[in-house]
């Protein structure tokens, strides 16, 4: 005869109330996992997305992610006839602000030379930039539709295509359009300002710039040869894939990264604490049917099952309705949140652990139990 | 009526608790002998040591000093004898409460059960013989209710079909009859003797309950821990 199950059975709706408090709470845990998770994905993605090999950015920088990076673009033919590189492009960042369907959007906008090392690799929706201008690629979540069209800087731009997971480490949704377009927006003045320029007698446009260049390298061609040959020419940076992600990880997320671990570390030690207070309530509550267990002879070992295992339903229960949650609004979120099978293991294992060190707190009181308070009133 | 085998041997038993000035005497030399078939009434004014008695038969309590012996088995001489002490009383004492004392989350016939559960009874053999007592002790037709719903003399059945599901030879109870009216608290007396009869037990009771003294084959009288008269 189960204790455990009879006696949940018996206040059903209370412990099923619990149980979807603490999901609530392992909600709200695994969604800190996920925005962490995401976090780390958004910021590789943008890193990883161009396929480079090497960037080379300007000297003494770590940039285009860490710091800002500004490089004349032809430096990319300088790059290009580096002995090993099979291709090379130029390539812009820049966060901007529009407008669309009445609402401001921010985003993050990429510029790329066509044909060249930069560009979005996976088309979701739609087709790629076919056109030297006015052309774009949104990620889904800029909420932009094939066909729609956009204003950045000056200029209006028509959507042909959409892409996927493609964000900053801010969050921010991408765009990406051709570099000529991206130099343009960067450095076309609105006429007022033109007009200022000119009667300064200084140049009507900017300085175009861009952040960094990129670098696909041959097969089999010595990747640190050529980033020792940039670094020698003293007014240019080079970084490989592996340390850009590094750096990235380093100095943009870590931040986020300790504080969001802080973040759970706390709700983790809530979460513990709520669930000792709930299984010590629960024995407490029982304290006189334990009494009357222990007089009729019921061994240790049943009275220690009936309470680790109702904590242990308890914890299991809090822990699926968690993930059943998060799993169905996930998509809500204003950031990527990205749980990996892993993290819900990991999170299970250390639920069980709580829930077993909790339940240690009502065993000591139920062992503590004289069977002799069962007898009298 | 012929009186069977000694259940309970207590020989010069003694408890107290605290030490100095604040030491109490709850039992002095107490020597007591209950045979199968019997059933006693233990009485005095409160304080006297009469649930200090039962606790010490029902082996959940240590006497400071004596011998006892349960059904033949010396269980304590100086120190406990026996280390499964709840195994002793799941295997030879039933227990009958003042306030029924049922698990709340069990029907009538799971409480019964339970007992043989935990006495290692097979699930349909344990539930059979709790069906079959339930219905000796005319609560058959309560069998799936839960405790919530039963009414004080079928609830205080229930309880005596749990004490003696395990056949017990020794029933405890401590003041079985506080919660009935005059002519129930008969009856689950007269039940009670009945079965001493018929499974050659013994019960031990704890009472103030008058009108039910004469249902009893002997009372004893403690008073400050001392067996008064017999």
């Amino acid at each position: 005869m189960n204790l455990a199950l009879k006696d949940i059975r018996h206040g059903l709706f209370r412990f099923v109330l619990t149980c979807f408090g603490l999901g609530l709470l392992m909600t709200v845990v695994l969604a800190m996992i996920g925005i962490y998770n995401g976090l780390v994905a958004d910021a590789l993605a943008i890193v990883k997305a161009p396929a480079a090999d090497v960037w080379v950015v300007e000297a003494g920088t770590q940039g285009p992610f860490a710091e800002a990076s500004s490089i004349p673009p032809d430096t990319r033919d300088a790059v290009a006839r580096m002995p090993g590189v099979a291709a090379a492009g130029a390539i812009t960042y820049q966060t901007l602000e529009a407008s669309h369907a009445g609402r401001t959007l921010r985003v993050y906008a990429i510029g790329y030379e066509l044909g060249r090392p930069g560009g979005p690799e996976q088309i979701a929706e739609g087709r790629g930039i076919a056109t030297s201008h006015f052309e774009l690629v949104a990620d889904r979540k800029t909420g932009l539709l094939v066909g729609d069209t956009l204003r950045l800087g000056r200029d209006r731009y028509s959507v042909v295509g959409l892409v996927e997971d493609a964000t900053n480490t801010g969050g921010d949704p991408a765009v990406y359009v051709t570099l000529a377009d991206a130099l343009s927006i960067q450095t076309k003045l609105d006429p007022a300002a033109a007009r200022v320029q000119a009667a300064r007698g200084a140049e009507p446009v900017k300085r175009p710039t861009v952040a960094a260049v990129i670098a696909r390298m041959e097969p089999g061609a010595d990747v640190g040869l050529l980033v020792a040959t940039v670094r020698q020419w003293k007014h240019l940076g080079a970084l490989t894939e592996a340390e850009q992600e590094e750096l990235l990880l380093v100095s943009v997320v870590d931040k986020a990264r300790r504080q969001i671990g802080l973040f759970l570390g706390i709700l983790l030690t809530v979460s513990a604490v709520v669930i000792a207070l709930i299984i010590y309530t629960m024995t407490m509550e029982k304290l006189k049917q334990i009494a009357t267990l222990k007089l009729i002879g019921a061994p240790d070992r049943t009275i220690i099952g009936l309470i680790v295992q109702q904590a242990l339903i308890l914890g299991g229960s809090g822990w699926a309705i968690g993930l059943a949650l998060i799993l169905t609004v996930k998509d809500n979120f204003p950031r990527r949140v990205e749980l990996e099978p892993f993290n819900a293991i990991v999170l299970a294992g250390i639920v069980f652990a709580v829930c077993l060190a909790s339940s240690g707190l009502g065993v000591r009181a139920a062992m503590k139990v004289d069977p002799a308070t069962a007898l009298g009133g | 009526m012929a009186l069977g085998d000694i259940l309970i041997e207590v020989t010069g038993v003694a408890k107290h608790f605290g030490e100095g000035p604040t030491r109490v005497d709850a039992l002095r030399e107490v020597d007591l002998t209950v045979r199968a078939g019997e059933v006693i009434a233990l009485l005095g004014p409160s304080g006297s040591g009469k649930t200090t008695l039962l606790n010490v038969i029902g082996c959940i309590l240590a006497p400071s000093a004596g011998r006892v012996v349960l059904d033949g088995e010396p269980v304590f001489d100086g120190k406990w004898l026996r280390r499964d002490l709840r195994r002793l009383r799941l295997d030879k004492i039933g227990f009958i409460f003042q306030a029924h004392n049922l698990l709340p989350f069990l029907t009538a016939e799971e409480n019964v059960a339970v007992v043989l559960d935990l006495a290692g009874w097979p699930p349909d053999k344990g539930r059979a013989r709790a069906r079959e007592l339930l219905e000796y002790l005319e609560v058959g037709h309560r069998a799936p209710a839960k405790p919530a719903l039963l009414s004080g003399g079928e609830a205080q059945r229930v309880a005596i079909a749990r004490a003696l599901a395990n056949r017990p030879r020794i029933i405890l109870a401590d003041e079985p009859t506080a919660a009935l009216d005059s002519k129930r608290a008969g009856l689950v007396m007269d039940l009670l003797r009945k079965l001493a009869t018929e499974q050659e037990a013994c019960i031990v009771t704890v009472t103030h309950d008058e009108k039910i003294f004469d249902r009893f084959d002997r009372l004893i009288h403690l008073r400050d821990g001392r067996l008064a008269d017999a």
